[in-house]
């Protein structure tokens, strides 16, 4: 009796910190035994805050440094004067960037804004149980498996306006002559081609954010409704949306920064031309860093779009906890 | 044990004979462009290894991306490369940034004279600051912008006709940059053998230096200047002269009636492509490749001519062709100067000549059997007689990037007036002088 009762009370004492304190060898607790549990958690997470401070933070902070410099990485015999905030008030007051932040928000709208809409549209179909379900889930996804590098090279080709399938496409439906229009060439028309082709690479992402949120949405929600006679419709508007806004927010935010970055796929499809008509930021700050060597100028500019996108990003976050809160 | 101890004696002497060759052999890395050019080059330097005991390794890169990836490497005081054939605008950038060995005591030295070399290769491939005799590169591969068109078009007896009828004068090579353009327009979209074809292949790529070397073919015959003095970077007046204007609105007429359709991002790559699919009657390129093109067995042999960047107001054409130095970096910098010495001898450079490369020594240029050794010797002779090249300042990056950008806007994106677009760039290029304290 007294035996199974202290076994019952080690049953009940057992925790995965005794079991570790346990499985600990001598030597080391007796090193150890002195510390508190505040040293213990900082000998633990201290490796990974030092390599975060190492390999973000300080560079954040010297990026700061040289932004308000005359530094240029190509020069470094060159004497480095401190500039105040005059590559600020370039940027700022530059009409050639602010070009670019139009380009840039251009491409970011109406990629969100079609990519949203196709990928849950692509997602509430492949939601529905079919024949063949998984085998088109497979094929929608593809696209986003390719590298942007093949992604736009593939789409140079599809654009050409002598031999390019889109354009015999779209002659097809228009009547148009397939080479009377220049997708990549034309000032009106390079715009949307990077939106189509990053469209066409990304929806899918949004498609399996949006899946997993609908197959997340319990069935007992929806038979419910059935016995309330709620319409399709209704079910529809009050119950999937709701439910599903905040992985579409999600998917939102991703999809935001990540195209606010953008700069391989556009790089390939036009090099940000004609002339500067797609040249978005991160294209133009790459030109400014890496190939004019204005190292100061293009610190003071990548400052300035981290904080956009961190400051965007906040207020964004802080919608989607309320959405989520709800 | 004598046969023992005879055996050690030869076995040490050999261990101290291949001791010896590995300490002064060298694996030299030389880095260049992927183009045709390169390959003639890697067969030329198997003699050199043959002579000297160095083994060569080479590192090409494509054009698109060979001055972003070379600059980048001696900006950061990389080892790749021993030896480079760096582009003629980068010897200021590679003299004052200290990148390339200063070579005129190892030419005093070796007897290598650069009177020896033509004066434009050696104004533009070797001295820093301009014009100066300080050296900091051989001249390695004379180049020029020209162009090649379909002879076989030009000869035939309908073409001929229409082009009369059309014109009122012969068809023929092009004497000016407005007969030219006119000739470009009659091809554009005309059948032949049931194929639509058009007029001229130009340079209009946007993200290294393709349009601006293509308009610079345009500029420099009408009297573009980049200063109003030299060295004075005084450039209002000069970079936007009605001249330069009148010219870049040419090129702009050029691009938009006579060129194929979606050649809004084209370079050399295009411009060969385009030629040998039969798309277009004339192309602009590089000398570089024209043996390349000659050899062509579809569109090369008879079906192909060349002729010099036609001039208009006065001759010009845009400077091509790099000069080969030392890397400040490099650990084999002896073996490298070897290479160099050895590259220097007149029989090398004609035998770089026979390979396809294009030498600049004046053994091979005067040489009474060079202008008929091919069909574009003439050409490439005469046009490095009234060759212009951009800025080779140390910011020449900048600069080149900022009418990429200023030229691009204009030709291809239709963007203000030609007026306008050179204004910009004066002030652009204002700014960069600034920063670099020259303003």
């Amino acid at each position: 009796m007294g035996h199974l009762a202290t076994g019952k009370l080690c049953l009940m004492t057992e925790t995965p910190i005794t079991r570790a304190a346990a499985a600990t060898p001598p030597t080391v607790a007796r090193k150890i035994k002195g510390l508190s549990d505040r040293a213990i958690a900082w000998t633990f997470v201290g490796p990974t805050i030092f390599l975060l401070l190492a390999i973000n933070i300080f560079p954040l902070i010297w990026t700061i440094n040289l932004s308000f410099t005359n530094f240029r990485a190509n020069r470094l015999n060159r004497e480095v004067e401190y500039v105040g905030f005059r590559n600020y008030e370039r940027i700022l007051t530059d009409s050639d960037i602010w070009l670019n932040m139009q380009a840039t928000a251009h491409f970011l709208f109406w990629t969100i804004v079609l990519q949203v809409l196709i990928g849950f549209t692509l997602a509430y179909l492949i939601n529905k149980k079919f024949k063949g379900n998984d085998l088109w889930t497979t094929i929608i996804v593809l696209p986003m498996m390719l590298s942007p590098a093949v992604v736009g090279n593939f789409w140079k080709f599809l654009y050409q306006p002598q031999i390019g399938l889109f354009n015999y496409i779209v002659a097809f439906f228009t009547g148009k002559d397939p080479s009377s229009f220049e997708m990549l060439g034309s000032v009106d028309l390079a715009p949307w081609s990077i939106v189509i082709v990053d469209t066409w690479m990304w929806t899918p992402f949004v498609m399996l954010i949006c899946l997993a949120g609908l197959r997340s949405i319990p069935d007992y929600i929806y038979e419910a409704a059935e016995v309330d006679r709620a319409s399709k419709l209704r079910q529809f508007f009050t119950i999937t949306i709701p439910m599903i806004l905040p992985f579409l927010m999600l998917a939102v935010l991703f999809r935001g920064i990540e195209n606010f970055k953008m700069f391989d796929l556009v790089v390939q499809l036009t090099g940000g031309g004609p002339g500067s008509t797609t040249e978005l930021t991160s294209i133009n700050l790459k030109r400014e860093a890496f190939e004019k060597w204005r190292t100061g100028y293009a610190s003071a500019y990548a400052i300035i779009l981290f904080v956009t996108v961190f400051g965007l990003a906040s207020i964004y976050v802080k919608a989607l906890n309320k959405v989520k809160e709800r | 044990m004598k046969h023992s101890k005879l055996a050690s004696v030869s076995a040490l002497s050999l261990v101290v004979a291949s001791m010896g060759a590995s300490a002064q052999a060298e694996d030299l890395t030389l880095c260049w462009a992927a183009w045709d050019p390169a390959n003639a080059l890697v067969e030329l330097s198997k003699e050199f290894e043959a002579q000297s005991g160095h083994t060569m390794s080479f590192e090409f890169i494509p054009w698109p991306n060979f001055a972003d990836r070379m600059l980048n490497e001696l900006n950061s005081g990389g080892k790749l490369c021993d030896l480079l054939i760096g582009d003629s605008q980068w010897i200021g950038g590679g003299a004052e940034n200290g990148h390339y060995v200063k070579l005129n005591d190892f030419f005093d030295a070796e007897g290598i004279s650069m009177g020896d070399f033509a004066d434009a290769t050696v104004y533009a491939y070797s001295t820093w600051p301009k014009g100066t005799p300080n050296y900091y590169a051989l001249p390695a591969m004379g180049d020029a912008n020209g162009w090649f068109y379909r002879k076989d078009w030009f000869e035939r007896d309908d073409i001929k006709a229409a082009f009369q009828e059309a014109t009122g004068r012969e068809l023929a090579e092009p004497k000016t940059q407005k007969e030219l353009l006119e000739i470009a327009q009659f091809f554009q979209e005309r059948e032949i053998d049931g194929q639509t074809v058009y007029g001229a292949a130009i340079f209009t790529e946007r993200g290294s230096e393709g349009i601006t070397m293509g308009v610079t073919g345009a500029l420099y015959p009408w009297g573009f200047k980049y200063e109003n003095t030299p060295g004075s970077y005084d450039m209002e007046g000069a970079v936007n002269s009605p001249e330069a204007v009148e010219a870049l609105e040419f090129y702009k007429e050029f691009y938009e009636t006579a060129t194929p359709p979606g050649y809004t991002n084209s370079y050399m790559g295009e411009s060969l492509d385009a030629f040998k699919s039969g798309q277009v009657a004339m192309a602009m390129n590089w000398f570089a490749f024209f043996p390349g093109l000659y050899a062509d067995p579809n569109t090369g042999g008879d079906k192909i001519d060349f002729f010099v960047n036609p001039p208009q107001n006065q001759a010009g054409s845009t400077l091509g062709g790099q000069g080969i130095s030392v890397v400040a970096y490099s650990d084999k910098q002896d073996a490298a100067l070897e290479y160099i010495k050895w590259f220097a001898d007149p029989a090398v450079q004609q035998k770089w000549w026979d390979l396809g490369g294009y030498s600049a020594h004046k053994a091979v240029l005067e040489s009474p059997t060079f202008k008929d050794s091919a069909p574009f010797a003439g050409d490439f002779i005469e046009a490095m007689g009234a060759v212009q090249d951009f800025w080779q300042e140390p910011a020449y990056a900048e600069l080149l990037l900022a009418m990429q950008k200023r030229i691009h806007d204009y030709v291809v994106a239709d963007q203000g007036t030609a007026k306008e677009a050179l204004d910009k760039l004066i002030e652009d290029w204002t700014e960069t002088f600034e920063d670099e304290g020259k303003l």
